[in-house]
């Protein structure tokens, strides 16, 4: 141990370092076993229809209630229609599994945006939007893409169908904690790049599995300055590269956000809270088990090519031969990707036709990435033979859509201007791929059948899935600004 | 939550690197409010052709009919929190998948249902592959408790797992039964900080 300098000031950092994970980690922990298993607490629980029916069902079996229903709250977005009632397009199975939800939420009492109400949305877009989402918190969901809530300096992850059942009885969760892991961006953007090419290329590094068993920190002046639309981009595609949560240290632009949504605290809570949340940010001297640094300059507009999210190019490449890969793994996986993906080794990206393109998502279905796409549809159209469709991530961002004109913008342009959910991102409803179909999507995952059977998926940012649309193969969106 | 002590079954090998949830069960099969009857779904795009042909799927193929394992390629499980992964993987009849390693949600999830998840070496997996590849004759046993597998030669190998979880899936327990116990922490926990962070005990 160093030896202490005379306490002429307080310390400025408590005697061991810590991380923003860790901060967040030990000030939930509600008991802790000898082997370090933990029970953490957990602030806010979202719930939705699709891997919350059993949950409940379980609790009704066990005779147990919900323990903090005001920490919890509900929404049906996944297997929701994007067409109006009247287009009738919903089926038997997701009727009763959006009623179920509703049982459950009114025999629970747990709050729930309703079908009608205008702020229904994506879980993880009217998190952040309502204020629900606040720095410091832990924040749970039955979905993956949890992470999207870390670009407010939460602890927030996706968690199994019996967790949400675990959390809903007690609040808690059972967990170790994660390994910490720094990725930090330096620069200034190129001109057509977005967080959706920057958290592409981090996975394109990283790969698939290489953040498995980590919680990530973005960090790096590109980060800061970042919107927080651009860093819950960024952070929502966490788990495309395996951890289980991203997060960024929060910030003024972070308390700007968050200043007067519905749910954020008021007055004497509000400047309580900004006095805790500026002590969240790692320590300096912090300890992190890995570090990747990128360069914002060497970062051009992204698009993948394969059925992992980690086949990630510069849309200025070429569909990559399996003879180069690095290992046979890759080999064979690359060569299943393309057989898959009817691409050839050797085609320029730019010459890939496309049959559709899906701008929405939690990924890019935020007001700003609606914004980035409608400049590029302004004034075009859609390439003849192309089908795209714009589908907001929630009413409140539909309707300043609406607001601002770019409903017509796009409608214009020739594209579908829906209502709010996460459609052809999962395909449950009825928006799909038909078998062999190409698309240029902005969502965040391209496995094989995702976006409908035999259906083929190359991830952008919204820019450049305008650009697809206009151009009718993937485009490079430079050319168009 | 049934018990997992030991299993002697036939293992199925599956190769392929990045298995997602997608590919272990679609999203047609998540309409489902149940948790049963979900085997129908299990890597369906992989064992039907779109026009309802079976494609002679590795579980589809006699000898593996019954299989009770799977050993897997790298990083399976990855994408999608679905639960309905492992439910399906559990209703056709598989308790243990032994991979390199899984991706972190399914791997937890795989423990609440019963399921034994085993990482072990590359050159393990390699092993034993080969020994799946063999057929019905290749029978592998697990003993938990010795967190030994058993190879159809009768060679073993040592694995690693979590106490704590080894013992949840050995006693079968109940993990929300076991967290009520602490409800005087919990309650205390939610006292202090309704204290220091009000706000996060007004909203919603
Ligand atoms: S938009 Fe896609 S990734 Fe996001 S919550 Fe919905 S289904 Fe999941």
């Amino acid at each position: 141990m160093a030896v202490r300098k005379k306490a002429a000031m307080p310390p400025a950092e408590p005697p061991v370092p810590r991380t923003l994970f860790e901060k967040i980690w030990d000030s939930h922990v509600v008991h802790r076993q000898d082997d370090g298993t933990c029970v953490i607490y957990v602030d806010r629980h979202l719930v939705h229809e699709v891997t919350s029916p059993q949950a409940f069902e379980g609790l009704r079996m066990a005779g147990r209630p919900v323990r903090r229903p005001d920490a919890t709250v509900a929404v049906a977005d996944h297997n929701t229609s994007t067409l109006p009632v009247s287009a009738g397009d919903v089926d038997e199975e997701s009727r009763i599994q959006i009623e179920t939800l509703e049982k459950n939420v009114a025999d629970f009492h747990v709050p729930y945006f309703g079908m009608d109400d205008p702020r229904r949305g994506i879980v993880h877009v009217i998190g952040p939007e309502q204020g629900l989402t606040l720095p410091g918190m832990t924040i749970v969901c039955g979905d993956s893409h949890t992470s999207t809530h870390g670009a407010f300096g939460a602890l927030a992850f996706g968690i199994g169908t019996s967790e949400v059942e675990h959390v809903l009885a007690t609040q808690t969760l059972i967990q170790k904690p994660a390994k910490n892991m720094r990725v930090a961006v330096e620069g200034s953007l190129p001109i057509g790049v977005t967080a959706k090419d920057v958290i592409l290329a981090i996975i394109g590094r990283l790969g698939t599995a290489g953040g498995t068993g980590y919680v990530i920190e973005y960090a790096g002046r590109t980060i800061r300055e970042m919107t927080m639309e651009g860093r819950m981009t960024v952070c929502n595609m966490s788990i495309e590269a395996g951890a289980r949560a991203g997060l960024i240290a929060p910030d003024e632009t972070t308390f700007k956000y968050l200043d007067g949504r519905p749910y954020a605290p008021k007055g004497g809570a509000w400047d309580l809270a900004l006095g805790q949340w500026r002590r969240l940010p790692s320590d300096k001297s912090a300890h992190f088990d890995m570090q990747l640094d990128l360069n914002a300059s060497d970062i051009p507009p992204m698009v993948t090519w394969g059925t992992s999210p980690q086949d990630a190019l510069p849309i200025t490449d070429v569909i990559p031969d399996p003879a180069n890969a690095p290992d046979e793994n890759r080999r064979e996986a690359w060569a299943r990707s393309l057989a898959y993906m009817g691409l050839t080794p050797g085609t320029k990206l730019v010459d890939v036709p496309i049959d559709r393109v899906f701008i929405g998502s939690c990924t890019n279905g935020r007001i700003e990435d609606l914004r980035a796409a409608a400049e590029i549809a302004k004034g075009r159209k859609v390439a003849a033979g192309v089908s795209a469709m714009v589908v907001p991530g929630s009413g409140l961002v539909k309707a300043e859509a609406e607001k601002e004109g770019l409903d017509r913008i796009f409608l214009e342009a020739g594209f579908e201007w829906r209502i709010q959910g996460c459609s052809m991102c999962l395909a449950m409803n009825a928006d799909r791929l038909e078998p062999g179909q190409r698309c240029a999507s902005t969502s965040n995952r391209n496995f094989e059948g995702r976006q409908g059977r035999a259906g083929r998926t190359h991830l952008v940012s919204p820019a450049m899935a305008a650009a697809a649309a206009i151009k009718g193969t993937l485009a490079d969106v430079r050319d168009y600004q | 939550m049934e018990k997992f002590t030991t299993l002697s079954g036939v293992a199925a090998p599956l190769p392929m690197v990045n298995v997602d949830t997608d590919m272990i069960i679609p999203k047609q099969f998540l309409k489902t409010i149940k948790r049963t009857g979900l085997k129908e779904g299990l890597f369906y795009e992989m064992r039907w052709t779109p026009d309802g042909q079976k494609k002679d799927f590795i579980l589809d193929q006699p000898a593996y009919q019954n299989a009770k394992i799977l050993v897997a390629g790298p990083n399976f499980g990855c994408g999608s929190s679905r639960e309905h992964a492992p439910w399906a993987l559990l209703d056709f009849g598989i308790r243990c998948i032994i991979s390199e390693d899984f991706a972190d949600i399914f791997y937890n999830n795989c423990f609440k249902n019963g399921i034994l998840p085993i990482k072990v070496s590359k050159e393990i997996i390699a092993k034993l592959m080969d020994d799946a590849s063999r057929g019905s004759n290749a029978i592998i046993e697990i003993d938990l408790d010795k967190q030994e597998i058993k190879g159809p030669d009768g060679g073993t190998v040592h694995f690693e797992v979590d106490a704590f979880r080894k013992k949840c899936l050995m006693e079968g327990l109940d993990d929300i039964g076991l967290t009520m116990e602490k409800k005087t922490d919990i309650d205390s926990f939610e006292a202090r900080q309704k204290d220091s962070q009000p706000w996060l005990h007004t909203a919603s």
